[in-house]
């Protein structure tokens, strides 16, 4: 029996390893990580996976000898024994003894986790339904980093390319070498945010702001995903952070300090319609898409449809404080915080001239910001 | 096939034997009405047993739904919404509608018959908890076919995604947990109240079998945290129909504090699924070496130290939401002290085995593939406590792949080893050999070669609940889903090896299986409708 066993697990165990090599090049360990703590988790993964190992061998070495020993088919006659308080007892003790070991450098490892303290900046990270928000705190830059694998490849129209669904539209950029504060939160349901080279997974929960850090070693780009179930595209909500040299993060941010001062000038002028349409067409294609369609079908009930909705082409009002504050008690979320007036007004406008509803009128940014301010 | 399942009382039956087995008093009712008004454990045990085993295809279903979906990426079959209905009811119905039920149903059968027991101690309760099952697991199916579709949350439903964010069918669900969670709590109460007051005389705590502790400690667990869930899914409940506001942070709520009520219930809810199977397998294990268990004290100690503790370890499913340090480092402790308890366990089958005169009929192979796998899924469980590298493995494949561990090769063979061991008695056949064997090497084969490479995917970075997934995950994903059909496919055996076993097969005695030393192998194959009605003469063994 025991052989025919072996055989089967033989037989099991090289099916697995032929298709398993073409994966191994691309990992199937946890990532030793480009950070101290990356590293430190991977040595706890690694300690405690040859200790079981090592437990392992003993039990199972103790059990398939039993079973071939003392099988009857070889004439094996039953002992009696049922109790030995000396072996229960040290069989008690000793894994006790092992957990111990293993529970030292657990802890500190988990403390300084722990420690974001001293940190030389901050980054805001608020998860929605399905994009990350990143906010260099007190550095006027905010942007929102969403999924950049075309539909097409998705659908299985286009060959899948090489980062497939951990492709973003804009990456975190952090500098290597200091010590990054993270703050996560959320606008609507619980995210999770994960690096896996950069050891950090943190859920990010309304009403909540948790606190993580990380200071990367080495330059590079590191891609994670939302960990926890977010509805439906939890699955196409990918993080990418890549990792720079300060003096190099330093004039990224320059630039993006710049591009933010430019947009905020535009919001005195008189926008044209095709100008806010073509900015707001593309606001609805990463922001509002996901839930009400490309072409504005929506997917009722909990997602209305927008195209040829009477009731918010009549109620203009109605349309923008929607859009701006969102539903409470409803999945639709407000913007607020999120756009910026322009493109607030861009998609409203948008959203009432295309797909055939036909407002005619335009919302201007400067309205909006009025609005805000208040 | 009704009447095929169990036998009614034949004129064969109705003679008095040394066994306590007294003439009928009357017969039961035939037909539909047999099943629908018993008050026989039996009876009810068997009809927890082939719901468990409906649902154990409809959930399979929905997993086979999702792997062939996985079978490489990119979307081909099904959109993500419905992806989420499948992972989400595949979850819901396994726990619910396949693990508990099959546990149930053979308490009900083997808790009566192994304590010397004529019936359950309240036979109208038990009629009533298992009648609601159905009504709850139609509504929850139901769910399907309603606006929005069925709950797409995953079976954790964490809120605000369970309530703000849910589909209407939601309510729904909402009521289908309650159902179930009342008839568990009454069949909790049924089986104390008899493993307390209906053990033949002479039968101390300490003569039960193992079956017998686990179960009795699981209704305990039973009784504690069913009404935490009741609890917790009435607030989402009112978060969703009424206006309040426990987890919608909008309101001054707190999504977290869904998760802490949640595994209050839901930590102890996994030992609920799993001590039980412990009980068969300590039960089976002895059987089929001839050799006492060793350590019985010992394994009930255990037992009963996994229950405690189970209370005390609910956050360790949470160690990612932004708990303050001294809180992780309790559940932290707390969780790896649990590996102790269940070391004890599995040293103590170890050498159960040793010097024994060891034979490997079906439901030793199952039952030996309990250990072993079980344990598998007990160390990646150790690996998991270690907060530090929870924060990696957390949400993703290695999760999924350690409970399935513990939950298929765990739970669902010790089911399957307790129902090739006792089929003898309830049918009075054999299970055909060589499709039992059969059975099991598939699904040994299957089931290493659908949860193996999971573990894989999981430290590769593959987050666990997601409809399609990266290139580099593509062979693992490719591996699982040809086990996954594989294993679902051999469970086609299975049913064909019950059904042939109902039907005949070779005779079983009495003592169907020769090292088989409780009660229940006293009264014929297969057992009467109405055993022990005269308490039988409890002999104690040697623990």
């Amino acid at each position: 029996m025991r052989m025919r066993k072996r055989l089967v697990w033989t037989a099991s165990g090289t099916a697995m390893g032929v298709p398993v090599s073409g994966a191994l090049a691309s990992g199937w360990n946890m990532p030793v990580g480009v950070t101290d703590l990356s590293r430190d988790i991977h040595g706890l993964h690694m300690a405690i996976f040859w200790i079981c190992v090592v437990i392992g061998i003993v039990v199972f070495g103790a059990l398939f000898y039993s079973l071939f020993r003392y099988r009857r088919s070889r004439g094996a006659k039953p002992s009696a024994f049922h109790e030995h308080t000396t072996v229960e007892v040290i069989w008690t003790i000793v894994p006790l003894l092992i957990l111990v070991v293993i529970a030292i450098p657990a802890t500190a490892t988990l403390k300084s986790m722990y420690d974001a303290s001293d940190a030389d900046m901050e980054v805001m990270i608020t998860g929605q339904q399905w994009r990350w928000r990143y906010e260099y705190r007190g550095e006027e830059v905010s942007f929102i980093s969403s999924l950049a694998t075309p539909r097409e490849q998705i659908a299985g129209q286009q060959e899948k390319g090489e980062h497939y669904l951990l492709e973003v539209d804009r990456s975190l950029v952090l500098p290597v070498d200091r010590k990054v504060r993270l703050l996560l939160t959320s606008d609507d349901v619980i995210h999770s945010w994960w690096v896996p080279e950069l050891g950090v997974k943190q859920d990010a929960i309304p009403g909540f702001v948790n606190e993580n850090w990380v200071r990367i070693n080495e330059p590079g780009i590191y891609r994670g995903q939302c960990a926890e179930l977010c509805g439906r595209d939890h699955g196409f909500m990918p993080v990418v952070v890549e990792a720079v040299e300060p003096e190099r993060f330093d004039a990224w941010l320059a630039e993006r300090q710049a591009e933010a001062a430019e947009a905020a000038m535009g919001l005195d002028r008189e926008w044209a319609m095709d100008e806010l349409m073509a900015r707001g067409e593309q606001v609805y294609g990463t922001i509002c898409a996901s839930c009400h369609q490309p072409d504005g079908s929506g997917n009722p009930p909990v997602f209305p449809a927008l195209a040829g909705n009477q009731a918010l082409l009549d109620d203009r009002e109605r349309h923008i404080e929607t859009v701006i504050d969102g539903i409470a008690g409803s999945a639709m979320p407000g913007f607020a915080n999120t756009l910026d007036p322009a493109e607030i007004a861009a998609v409203i406008t948008y959203e009432r001239n295309a797909w055939g509803n036909e407002a005619g009128d335009t919302v201007q940014p400067s309205a909006i910001a009025e609005r805000l301010a208040d | 096939m009704a009447s095929h399942l169990p036998p009614k009382s034949t004129t064969q039956h109705s003679q008095p034997t040394s066994a306590g087995v007294a003439a009928e008093p009357h017969s039961p009712p035939g037909g539909l009405k047999r099943w629908l008004l018993t008050t026989n454990h039996k009876d009810i045990g068997t009809l927890y047993m082939l719901l468990s085993l409906a649902m154990f295809f409809i959930g399979g279903l929905f997993a086979m739904v999702v792997r062939a979906e996985l079978f490489q990426p990119g979307l081909q079959l099904v959109e993500p919404e419905f992806f989420n209905q499948m992972t989400t009811m595949h979850g819901l119905i396994m726990i619910f509608g396949a693990v508990m039920p099959a546990f149930v149903g053979l308490a009900n059968w083997m808790v009566p018959l192994q304590i010397g027991a004529p019936d359950m101690a309240l036979p109208r309760l038990n009629n009533f908890s298992f009648w609601l099952l159905p009504v709850a697991f139609t509504l929850l199916l139901s769910t399907f076919f309603m606006p929005g579709g069925a709950p797409n949350f995953g079976w954790t439903s964490y809120a605000p995604l369970s309530t703000t964010y849910s589909p209407p069918s939601t309510t729904f669900f909402i009521l289908s947990l309650h159902l179930a969670g009342i008839s568990s709590i009454l069949g909790a109460i049924n089986i104390i109240a008899t493993i307390l007051n209906l053990r033949a005389p002479g039968m101390r705590l300490m003569d039960m079998p193992l079956f017998v502790w686990t179960w009795l400690i699981t209704a305990f667990l039973l009784i504690a945290v069913m009404p935490v869930l009741a609890g917790v899914i009435t607030m989402m409940l009112m978060d969703i129909n009424f206006g309040t506001s426990f987890f919608n942070a909008a309101g001054g709520g707190d999504p977290v504090l869904f998760q802490h009520l949640f595994w209050f219930f839901g930590h102890p809810e996994v030992y609920i699924m799993i001590l039980p199977a412990f009980g068969i397998v300590s039960v089976i294990i002895p059987t089929f070496a001839r050799k006492p268990l060793f350590g019985y004290a010992s394994m009930v100690y255990a037992t009963a130290s996994i229950a405690i503790l189970s209370f005390l370890v609910w956050a360790h499913h949470m160690f990612t939401v932004g708990l303050p340090l001294v809180a992780e480092l309790f559940f932290m402790y707390s969780t790896m002290l649990i590996a102790v308890p269940t070391g004890v366990k599995v040293f103590n089958w170890v050498t159960t085995l040793f010097r024994g005169s060891i034979t490997f009929e079906p439901p030793m192979l199952f039952a030996l593939a309990f250990v072993v796998l079980f344990t598998i899924g007990g160390f990646s469980g150790l690996m998991l406590a270690i907060s530090p590298a929870d924060f990696q493995y957390h949400d993703t494949y290695f999760v999924v792949a350690h409970f399935h561990y513990v939950l298929v090769p765990g739970a669902v063979f010790a089911i399957m080893a307790g129902v090739y061991y006792w089929l003898p008695k309830w049918t009075g056949h054999y299970p055909h050999l060589r499709l039992s064997q059969w059975h099991f090497w598939l699904s040994v084969i299957g089931v290493n070669l659908t949860f193996f490479p999971m573990h894989f995917a999981g430290l590769a970075g593959m987050p666990r609940r997601i409809p399609d997934y990266a290139l580099q995950f593509a062979d693992f994903n490719m591996i699982t889903s040809i086990g996954a059909f594989l294993f679902g496919l051999s469970q086609l055996l299975f049913v064909v090896v019950v059904v042939m076993c109902v039907r005949g097969g070779e005779k079983a005695p009495a003592r169907a299986w020769d090292g088989a030393e409780d009660l229940e192998w006293t009264v014929p194959s297969p057992a009467p409708l109405h055993t022990f009605e005269t308490p039988p003469e409890f002999v104690p063994r040697q623990h």
